[in-house]
């Protein structure tokens, strides 16, 4: 034990003579480390989140599909659904897109579903010439409470709307494009038919039973497409798994970077390692002290940042709500919820970030030394 | 032995704010379950099946509803011209080609 204190003191003696390289190579290090875990952090709290919120999502949607697109689905199909039998009940439900000019924002525009009180409101739910707004398209559109909302669609589509009611801002991830009204404005602005629904949202007896019913009505409505609540989890367990999607392609771009960076690292040692290492093993060094040097050396780097760049991960993701990765997730859209994620951590995840950057870079120091290591001192020292 | 001590030192610092940090995310995941059960009675009352993360089209903003073609819905080939679009896998039903 006595033995590695004082290698470790070499160690940081060695690493002390280069301090400007190896403090750049510890603060890329850390960085490298710190944006892999923001992006496996921020991703599996979203994933989380969607998974423990969605729990409550409609047991099945029921889409039309017309020419392969979605289209409007007729009323008289709830009835036909309604018919099979484990359904309970079909409602229908109204929505629709809205691009707003003055802001450029797109908008998601849904009728009014229930009469229930919400928490995450302040305010109250619309009546008939009412709406309620989330708090992105409010602040967008410098909207309060009693304020009116314009919306028009050409000269003829033209609806005022008072706010009654926004969604508070730790909703945002649900709630941030979203205007609720009632059913009737939301059918006179859209010129929809009334004998017509966006899509019908399904609930059964038993949940056991959700796939046969989905065959059921795939077979009495052939043009229709059902979506189940599970289709809606495993969507986005998908989007927000950490090998594909979103986190790929972030992360992609990083573990190339820490790769190219440690295979540098492992292409050679320089002159002057080569010489220090001579230097040891002709003055009586062991090749395995030689090696256990070279271990505390790499592990003293890599252990420090990756501890480092973990606790930067975090900080970024849950107290500055991942700011470096805005632009990114912003894309075109106008509208971004600001982002507060709940830490849900996974330590599955911290120690495959370890076993990404830190076993790597321990393999790249300690295999080029072992060459260096076993060669004639003599020879190396020239 | 001093630069050794100051090292392990440094060492020991980073791993007990780790385990605060750990410790911190467990106390605010219990601290904002009031503030799940408001969002999963929001999403059971208005009936809402996606995040509201990607606006820019109808098919990342609605990811679980969207068209099963629609990264080629404007003409056969086409490149997915929205940003998002590149950054959010096809939904499960694209993926397993059910």
């Amino acid at each position: 034990m006595i033995k590695h204190y004082r290698i470790l003191e070499y160690a940081l003696s060695s690493l002390l003579r280069r301090k400007y390289k190896n403090l750049a190579l510890f603060l890329i290090y850390t960085l490298i480390v710190g944006v892999l875990s923001s992006v496996m952090f921020l991703t599996h709290s979203l994933k989380s989140e969607a998974l423990k919120v969605f729990i409550d999502a409609p047991e099945l949607i029921v889409q039309r599909l017309s020419g392969g697109r979605h289209e409007l689905i007729p009323l008289g199909y709830a009835d036909l659904i309604e018919s099979i039998p484990g359904v309970a009940t079909v409602q229908p439900r109204y929505w629709g897109y809205y691009y707003d000019p003055n802001t450029g924002g797109n908008y998601t525009i849904m009728a009014r579903t229930t009469s229930a009180e919400l928490d995450l409101i302040t305010g109250t739910m619309p009546q008939e010439g009412q709406c309620a707004v989330g708090k992105g398209v409010a602040q967008a559109r410098q909207l309060d409470i009693n304020d009116i909302m314009f919306f028009t669609l050409g000269s003829e589509q033209k609806l005022m709307l008072k706010v009654v009611g926004i969604f508070t801002a730790n909703s945002s991830i649900l709630t941030n494009d979203l205007v609720i009204m009632d059913k009737n404005d939301l059918l006179r602005f859209f010129a929809l038919d009334k004998d017509k629904a966006t899509d019908l949202m399904v609930k059964v007896n038993n949940e056991m039973e959700i796939n046969t019913i989905t065959n059921k009505i795939k077979r009495t409505l052939p043009d229709t497409r059902p979506i189940t609540r599970s289709e809606i989890l495993r969507t986005y367990e998908n989007v927000f798994n950490w090998r594909g999607g979103m986190a790929l392609v972030m992360f992609c771009g990083t573990l190339l970077a820490f790769f190219i960076f440690a295979w540098d690292k492992a292409t050679g040692l320089s002159a002057e390692e080569r010489q220090e290492i001579g230097i040891l093993k002709a003055i009586g060094w062991e090749t395995s002290d030689v090696l256990t040097l070279k271990f505390w050396e790499a592990m003293v780097i890599s252990l420090s940042s990756f501890l480092s760049g973990v606790i930067l991960g975090y900080v970024h993701v849950f107290y500055f709500g991942g700011t470096i990765f805005d632009p990114f997730l912003k894309g075109w859209s106008i509208l971004l919820p600001p982002f507060d994620p709940i830490p849900y951590i996974d330590i599955y995840q911290v120690v495959v970030i370890f076993f990404l950057t830190v076993v790597p870079y321990l393999a790249s120091t300690i295999i080029p030394s072992w060459k260096a290591a076993i060669a004639d001192p003599d020879t190396i020292m020239r | 032995m001093l630069k050794a001590r100051v090292f392990l030192w440094f060492l020991t610092i980073e791993i007990l704010l780790l385990i605060i940090l750990y410790l911190h995310s467990h106390f605010m995941v219990g601290l904002r379950q009031r503030e799940v059960y408001g969002k999963r009675q929001l999403v059971r009352e208005l009936t809402l099946t996606d995040l509201a993360l990607f606006t820019e089209a109808r098919y990342t903003r609605h990811l679980s509803q969207a068209d099963m073609f629609t990264p080629f819905q404007d003409f056969p080939s086409s490149l997915d011209h929205f940003p998002a679009g590149s950054i959010v896998e096809p939904s499960y039903r694209k993926h397993t080609g059910e």
